[in-house]
């Protein structure tokens, strides 16, 4: 469903990517480990238009590299940003309502608020309250909530368990497990490699810009690699 | 007593149109970090439309219109063929391509139209006073405190109930991520410069209603002084630059009306001199805008 060929971002003379290439098939969770700064948020943002790259991106077959985050994300790519970056001072209906103002308005968009709240009945709580009230792991639905908001095929989420407590953190795994169960097609960056490969279908593991490792969730928790470096037991 | 009252209505009115202006500067700042610095041709502009809307007969009401949309007009025109191509660059560009639009629209109020005042004639009912208990208020002053009440209500009705204004205030927040919800960020940033250039058509009309004039240089004191209640209030903070402008404004008529008369000649220094000790006592302003998280 998305393939990147060759990807490369710089920042300046930084590379902070250089030249990667995977693959995300349809209905798969893929996740992307590595250390910080090993270039797995650069690597999403390009993918979604937000910094420039060289190299191909395709989705569905067509290629999407170089053009605007706004056609992106019509094309079905969603994307929850690291560190959640709900909009603090907008309440929560706020935050929902502009997840899916560009995709859907009226009795439509009314009807996907409905299903978020019924998927996280947390928001329905703080549904009048403001975004930066909320506890992290309230923030984190919510951001998840945004992004689903336009009807995505194909789910980016950058640490999403980054900072929550464990309990929050495995209502997170049920929850992206429950996306796939639907359809939804996920590509996943986590710094929590023994829960991300436990629901992974693939992965890829990246130093410094590239990758040096892939193989299935299984394999890769099985390699000493990743053993010694993120599953430090 | 009734002198008190007359200085509060003064206060109020002035206040609120420097609010108007440093709304129109923190509206655009608080969503691409631009202090444009052409808000005061902006403000000319709608002067010299109601000047020429006024010439050609128009009905007053249809000129107060007409020049508040050319002042949107050109707002959109600026950040269409100046701004924008300049958006990649960094803040000083922004800020030089804004003493840029400043400078050329300038030049041609004074090369193309004139270089002297030109009276404005208002209606004759403006120029009376009412009484309101005890003393005698001007209507100007009274029509400019309810045409920024209606302003500043229209404003938030704007911002809190429709789709644009909510993706506005989140513009200011975080616009990255607003792209991510595929909202055009084009769309919003020109929303901003029309609710911008409206705001400075507003503050015009009110303006030349208590000068009766307009000239090249109209803008800049205003929007000078704009810029000084923005900050006052927290650059970029919308609730700072009304909390700024009416501060302001108040400091202003205060001093003008009870400084001794030998002081009278500094009554700007008096008031920037209270500024700097409210930037002392709050450095960020008075409502601090959120900082911005972007990564």
């Amino acid at each position: 469903m998305l393939e990147v060929t060759g990807l490369k971002v710089k920042y300046g003379e930084a590379m902070a990517v250089k030249g990667i290439s995977l693959s995300v098939p349809q209905g798969a969770i893929v996740v992307l480990l590595g250390a910080n700064g090993a270039g797995k948020s650069s690597t999403l943002n390009a993918i979604m238009g937000l910094v420039p790259s060289a190299g191909g991106i395709s989705f569905a077959g067509s290629g999407i590299s170089g053009q605007p985050t706004e056609a992106i994300v019509r094309l079905g790519l969603s994307l929850t940003p690291e560190g959640r970056r709900v909009f603090p001072s907008l309440t929560v209906a706020e935050n929902l309502h502009l997840g899916g103002a560009a995709h859907a308005s009226g009795t439509a968009l009314a009807d996907r608020v409905e299903a978020e709240l019924t998927r996280f009945p947390i928001l329905r709580e703080r549904y009048h309250q403001k975004a930066g009230l909320l506890s992290g792991g309230e923030q984190q639905m919510l951001a998840i909530a945004r992004a689903l908001m336009p009807a995505p095929r194909l789910l980016l989420l950058d640490e999403p368990s980054l900072g929550l407590a464990p309990l929050i953190v495995d209502q997170v795994f049920d929850l992206i497990l429950s996306l796939k169960a639907r359809g939804l097609t996920v590509l996943l960056v986590e710094q929590n490699a023994a829960r991300a490969l436990e629901i992974a279908d693939y992965g890829y593991v990246l130093q410094t810009g590239e990758i040096v490792l892939e193989g299935t969730g299984r394999e890769l928790a099985a390699s000493d690699l990743v053993r010694q470096a993120y599953l430090s037991e | 007593m009734d002198v008190f009252l007359q200085q509060i209505v003064n206060a109020v009115s002035l206040g609120g149109i420097y609010a108007l202006l440093a709304l129109g500067l923190a509206v655009v700042f608080s969503i691409v970090s631009l202090i444009n610095f052409a808000h005061g041709e902006l403000m000319t502009v709608a002067g010299y439309g109601l000047f020429f809307a006024i010439a050609v007969s128009l009905p007053f009401p249809f000129a107060l219109i007409l020049a508040i949309l050319m002042a949107v007009a050109v707002a959109l025109l600026t950040e269409r063929f100046a701004f924008r191509p300049m958006r990649k660059a960094d803040v000083t560009g922004l800020l030089l391509t804004s003493f840029a639009v400043s400078a050329i629209l300038r030049v041609f109020f004074q090369n193309g139209i004139s270089a002297r005042p030109k009276p404005v004639p208002l209606p004759g009912a403006l120029s009376g006073t009412v009484s309101i208990g005890f003393a005698d208020v001007g209507i100007v002053p009274l029509l400019s405190i309810v045409t920024t009440a209606v302003s500043l209500l229209l404003l938030t009705l704007f911002l809190k109930r429709t789709t644009l204004g909510k993706a506005m205030r989140a513009a200011a927040e975080d616009f990255q991520v607003l792209r991510l919800m595929g909202i055009k960020a084009n769309r919003v940033i020109s929303v901003a410069f029309a609710v911008s250039g409206a705001l400075a058509g507003i503050s015009a009309v009110l303006w030349i209603a208590q000068r009766g004039s307009v000239d090249p240089l109209m803008g800049f004191v205003p929007v000078l002084k704009a810029f000084v209640a923005a900050v006052i209030g927290g650059l970029g903070s919308l609730s700072g630059a009304v909390a700024g402008g009416f501060a302001l404004g108040i400091l202003e008529v205060l001093f003008q009306a009870f400084l001794p008369a030998a002081a009278l000649p500094f009554r700007d220094a008096f008031v920037l001199g209270v500024v700097v000790l409210i930037l002392v006592w709050r450095p960020d302003g008075l409502i601090p805008a959120p900082v911005s998280r972007r990564s």
